[in-house]
């Protein structure tokens, strides 16, 4: 130990190439992470890179009414993303209408009443649902949720609320409506499992407040915590509407891929990410597989956007509370 | 005087409460409906075949998927080759090394990267790798899923290293290590078990995807040789037999999903234990 320690004090050390070496080595550690950090932003920045430069063919042959166009025939050459855009807002938007009502709802169950521990082991099985691949949502979509819809959602649909054009015209069961149901079971995890943390982040003292003071629970739950966790709550629902406008199987299994806009939920449609999954891989020429691409960077774009908003909102709250 | 709650009161109280429930219960009972259904459909089609030979022409009856369930496992092993070294490394940098200000931007950027569509990240290997090899590959696949690995695997090596104590870091330094030395060889054997639960999150995650392979590994009816040719994947065959007009091709879809669902939610229990009865969990 004594012939180690005391010849390193001196300048003389004979092992002080060692020395250096090892000082590159850790000098070398720092910079291979550093690298890594930062090849990862320059992928991110070759994503948007390669997606607008693919998709120049068609910016300069239609320009913006690429986007307004509602008429896709890549056999006389025409593409237009008016129905793709208007597919994918229809059904993500009415996966929301379903979703938040239910996942608002269960997360104050699991936030405010359940038992801990309760509420763990349901969160738990809530954040598997999150792990399900969406292929086979899309599965369950196909042989399990037509089926019932045909026989039983839609007739009554028609039925009561017929005289509104939203539920009119013939129903085959590929359409609208499947889609964002598929779409509500598969964000409806996300929108529980967010929101249940801002509900936790609100300090205990509110409610024991608004108690005291006798309101009941719900009153509690409702007018106190609710409006303390609003903002949190709605970074949840953009973070689900991102998930919704991106997802891509199950809604490519359900939703009919008919490039048409109809007013009708029970008509069949189309979305953004459903018609590049269906026509990438047999897409023949420039045009048609640069309109793909230049889809493709809008949807990017879209969810991007939401996204960085989500992410705020939800960390604002959080940080506040915290 | 007594403050009494007027019963209109009461009855929206419990009322909402217990409609709460009532909407936990769904959600959770569409979990165990997938589960059970998919149970009930994919074992029945399920079969020793399934595991051991290749598909069938169409038309004809039986075949399995031998060669999806390991053109699944060789696009993974790819995936994680790229997406895991780059993600631990960048992961390791946030942890020890960053900044705040270049750790807040790096941070945000992986979260957006995280939250881009599968498909359009299809679409970007696609043009990366297809377009210049002119040929769809396992190795197009697997540069898909490996960059939807990255943001997992950076968020899940941060979060596991900052877990671990400072007083190891500082023991170790102490004891004249340098700063690289102390972090693989004190910091990270400490948060390994966490380091691999993470890790198999992420692999669960990305063996399901499904729309970033359309266009990359495309699909094979046969064996596929090497990394540079069309592969099948269990996801893409589930896809295109659920779509198939074939009530033989569909129960051949419930078998693959059922092995698939089988193999995510495993793993993804097994983490989520070992997370939880990791050292990491009982210092929150």
């Amino acid at each position: 130990m004594a012939t180690s320690t005391i010849p390193a004090r001196s300048p003389q050390f004979p092992l002080a190439g060692f020395a250096r070496r090892i000082k590159a080595w850790d000098e070398m550690a720092y910079f291979v992470t550093l690298a890594s950090a930062v090849s990862i932003l320059t992928i991110v920045g070759l994503i948007v890179f390669e997606l607008w430069i693919s998709s120049q063919p068609t910016v300069k042959t239609f320009g913006w009414s690429f986007l307004t166009s509602s008429r896709w025939d890549p056999n006389s050459g025409k593409f237009g993303a008016l129905p793709f855009i208007y597919g994918t807002c229809v059904t993500a938007f009415l996966a929301l209408l379903i979703a938040v009502p239910f996942g608002v709802m269960a997360s104050i169950f699991l936030a405010e009443l359940a038992p801990p521990r309760l509420s763990n082991v349901l969160t738990f099985l809530i954040e598997l649902l999150a792990a399900v691949p969406s292929v086979i949502y899309g599965l369950i979509g196909i042989f399990v949720l037509l089926p019932l819809i045909r026989s039983y959602l839609a007739p009554v649909l028609t039925g009561v609320f017929g005289f509104l054009p939203l539920f009119q015209g013939d129903f085959y069961g590929v359409s609208f409506l499947s889609a964002g149901l598929v779409l509500s079971i598969m964000v409806v995890p996300f929108i529980i499992s967010v929101s249940r943390e801002v509900l936790l982040a609100v300090p205990v003292d509110q409610r024991e407040a608004a108690l005291a003071l006798g309101t009941t629970k719900w009153e509690t739950t409702w007018q106190i915590v609710l409006p303390n966790a609003k903002v949190g709550i709605i970074g949840s629902i953009f973070l689900a509407l991102a998930r919704a406008l991106g997802e891509t199987m199950a809604v490519t299994m359900v939703i009919g891929n008919t490039p048409k806009i109809s007013a009708s939920l029970l008509a069949p449609g189309y979305s953004i990410a459903a018609v590049i999954a269906n026509e990438f891989a047999e897409a023949s020429g420039d045009l048609y597989v640069s309109s793909l691409i230049f889809l493709g960077l809008v949807l990017f774009g879209l969810t991007i956007v939401i996204n960085a908003l989500a992410r705020i909102l939800i960390l604002t709250t959080t940080r506040r509370s915290a | 005087m007594v403050m009494t709650i007027s019963p209109k009161r009461k009855l929206v109280n419990s009322l909402m409460l217990s409609l709460s429930a009532v909407c936990t219960v769904l959600v959770i009972g569409v979990l165990f409906f997938i589960l059970g259904y998919l149970l009930y459909h994919g074992a029945r089609s399920l079969n020793f075949q399934f595991f051991t030979s290749l598909p069938k022409p169409s038309g004809e009856t039986g075949g399995g998927m031998a060669n999806a369930i390991v053109g699944s496992f060789k696009v993974l092993l790819v995936a994680t080759l790229i997406g895991v070294p780059l993600g631990f490394l960048a992961g390791v940098y946030l942890a020890e090394y960053s900044g705040k200000t270049f750790a807040f931007v790096l941070r945000y950027v992986i979260d957006l990267l995280n939250g881009v569509p599968s498909i359009v990240i299809g679409i970007v290997a696609y043009a990366l790798v297809v377009r210049p090899m002119k040929h769809f590959s396992a190795l197009a696949g697997g540069v898909a899923l490996g960059i939807m690995m990255i943001p997992i695997a950076v968020r899940t090596t941060e979060e596991f290293l900052r877990a671990v104590p400072n007083a190891l870091r500082e023991g170790s330094l102490a004891l004249g290590a340098t700063k690289a030395k102390t972090i693989f060889s004190v910091v990270v054997p400490a948060a390994i078990s966490g380091l691999i639960s993470g890790l198999m999150l992420n692999l669960a995650r990305v063996a399901g995807e499904t729309a970033p392979l359309l266009f990359t590994a495309l699909g094979n009816m046969f064996w596929s040789r090497g990394w540079t040719e069309p592969i099948a994947t269990l996801p893409v065959m589930i896809y295109n037999y659920a779509i198939a007009p074939d009530e033989d091709l569909h129960q051949q879809a419930w078998a693959a999903g059922f092995v698939l669902l089988a193999l995510v939610l495993a793993v993804n229990v097994t983490a989520k234990m070992i997370i939880m009865r990791g050292p990491a969990a009982s210092r929150r």
